[in-house]
């Protein structure tokens, strides 16, 4: 059974003659592992599509499910409880805390979990070494240069081991040789077995 | 990393907001303080100079008498039993349950007599106690010896006495040691002598034609005191002198209405200014929480997140306000000169208030803020920036 499944997910916006379908009867199923790319032009429904599977947006119809959970059929702190269990989030504009350092914009996943602050630093800080980031650990975002934000965000992701990241145009806000490290960032994350979607509009290099 | 670091962290990073939300607390909370403060100290204050007014129960005989004086004028009286009173009554009157209260117990004999061929009123009475009792007494002299006698103005004018001279009462010589100069009241008229002098004068030994009592306005209410010496002397008339408490009652109780009203008032718009400062904070914050929704905060984290800012920033407002308060009510004692404003003593029960009135304000306006913020969806709250 694939890890993750989608059946005729639809989204609409707006009522009547006003309405548009974001989404329009997707159906999709993605295995445990898997790195899929979703490419579309601006306003194709990435984003909403990326907010259904971040179980943030509820869908006008369709069911989604993840490892074998009704995601929807959960209530809203059960599916705050879900998002910190198996979702890691890469946005495209980082949106990492400003007044946070790195180390404490990386902990925050950890926050309501039932750990001890050792245990969260610990954490934090093996999750800045993946991304190479661990000696700026006390720095502020506006200290750091955009692929570095990029590399804290997916930091921030992957601290508590999530089983799928989502990441939402993650190399948009960064030149291309960035962007190829992040990328390659992806890949070893992918390697370690963690379900990846990520949402980009049409580009031959980075989408192959 | 917890819940309150973040907290913290954003009370570091947004210090304008927070001063302006502690500000708008610390203003009020000062201003609640300084009013109570005031209030509670002239209330003491109004009670110890009302101590100081004299005699504020007046204990007499039962008698049927049928007054026909008003206003000064005297037409005489009607009287159809006369039961005087004894030193014994005084033992009881020092026994009720408030005796404590009692400043001073002012034992008076009264009776005609005639000097140079005119009648006089003659009050024997304790001098040692006139001091709280008759407080507005001003006297061309001394103080009667045993001896001695005290004339009012009118009557010393009337007998054309001195203080000196010598006059003759029913066969006993007495010094006129003094002169009262006049007071707009019924000792104008009257020659006081001690006690003891008055009774062998009047050949009433042992009896005694009213008490004066002056109760401590401060310590009970002066109809409790009445209730009790009546209770105690069933065969006399205890009357409280009500003008005197009254006017101290309703004194305080406007200035205690008004310091409600405006404390009222205040509470009010220190609690809108934190509803409006928290939630321009939460409108603020949308991207943050969304962010921490996001990545798995419940709402009930969010609502923890704004309820704890405001619980911090009220705590510290109410220890805050009340130092505030409590020196701007000593400064405008020191301004107004009064004499007592070095009696103003910290008042630990009020700093408590202080605080969790302040606690209270800043919990009751962060509610709402909370509650929006939790109801913000992620989504939306990430989508609209």
């Amino acid at each position: 059974m694939a890890f993750i499944i989608a059946e005729n997910l639809k989204k609409t916006y707006g009522v009547g003659e006003a309405s548009v379908d974001a989404v329009h009867s997707m159906s999709f199923s993605i295995q445990e592992g898997e790195f899929i790319a979703i490419m579309g032009e601006s306003g194709s429904g990435k984003s909403t599509l990326l907010s259904i599977m971040g179980a943030m947006n509820t869908p006008s119809s369709g069911t989604y499910s993840v490892d074998g959970i009704d995601v929807y059929s959960l209530d809203s702190d059960q599916r705050a409880d879900f998002r910190r269990e198996y979702i890691g989030f890469i946005f495209q504009s980082f949106h990492l805390i400003p007044y946070l350092s790195l180390l404490e914009n990386v902990q925050l996943p950890l926050v309501t979990l039932n750990l001890n602050r050792k245990e969260k630093i610990r954490m934090a800080l093996d999750a800045l070494e993946k991304v190479g980031l661990a000696d700026k650990a006390a720095r502020l975002p506006n200290q750091i240069s955009g692929g570095e934000q990029e590399r804290t965000a997916i930091a921030r992701a992957i601290v508590n081991d999530p089983p799928i990241l989502l990441a939402d145009e993650p190399t948009g806000n960064l030149d291309s040789h960035t962007a190829i490290e992040i990328m390659g960032e992806m890949q070893k994350l992918n390697a370690s077995n963690i379900t990846i979607s990520s949402f980009a509009p049409p580009n031959p290099k980075m989408g192959a | 990393m917890t819940l309150i670091d973040i907290v913290f962290q954003n009370l570091i990073r947004r210090k304008a907001r927070a001063i302006f939300v502690l500000l708008g607390l610390v203003i009020s909370i000062a201003t609640v303080v300084t009013l109570i403060s005031y209030t509670r100290f002239m209330t003491s204050d109004v009670s110890e100079k009302m101590d100081t007014y004299g005699a504020n129960i007046l204990i007499t005989p039962q008698t049927d008498i049928l007054s026909l004086s008003y206003g000064g004028v005297s037409l005489g009286g009607v009287s159809y039993a006369v039961h005087e009173l004894n030193e014994e009554d005084l033992i009881r009157i020092s026994s009720i349950p408030d005796a404590s209260s009692i400043a001073a117990l002012g034992p008076v004999t009264m009776g005609a007599v005639e000097i140079n061929g005119k009648v006089l009123l003659m009050a024997g009475m304790d001098f040692s106690v006139s001091r709280v009792l008759k407080p507005w007494w001003v006297i061309d002299g001394s103080m009667p010896e045993e001896n001695g006698a005290l004339i009012g103005s009118d009557a010393a004018a009337l007998l054309s006495l001195n203080a000196n001279d010598r006059i003759m009462v029913n066969g006993r010589e007495l010094l006129v040691a003094g002169i009262l100069k006049p007071t707009g009241s019924q000792d104008d008229q009257l020659m006081f002598v001690h006690l003891n002098t008055a009774q062998n004068i009047l050949s009433k030994q042992g009896s005694i034609s009213m008490v004066e009592v002056a109760a401590l306005c401060n310590a009970c209410p002066v109809n409790d005191m009445v209730k009790q010496i009546s209770v105690v002397l069933p065969g006399a008339k205890v009357t409280a002198i009500q003008q005197v408490v009254k006017t101290r009652h309703e004194a305080i109780s406007q200035f205690k209405s008004f310091s409600l009203v405006v404390s009222g008032v205040i509470v009010l718009v220190a609690g809108l200014v934190v509803v409006v400062t928290m939630m321009s904070s939460v409108r603020e914050r949308t991207l943050e929480i969304g962010i921490l929704r996001a990545i798995g905060f419940r709402r009930s984290h969010i609502i923890r997140i704004v309820m704890i800012e405001a619980l911090l920033l009220s705590v510290l407002a109410g220890i805050i306000g009340y130092i505030t308060g409590f020196g701007a009510t000593h400064l405008t004692l020191i301004y107004l000169e009064h004499e007592r404003s070095i009696l103003l003593n910290i008042d630990p029960f009020l700093a408590f208030a202080a605080v969790a009135l302040a606690t209270t304000i800043g919990l009751v306006a962060g509610i709402y803020p909370s509650l929006q913020a939790a109801q913000l969806d992620p989504n939306e709250a990430l989508r609209s920036l």
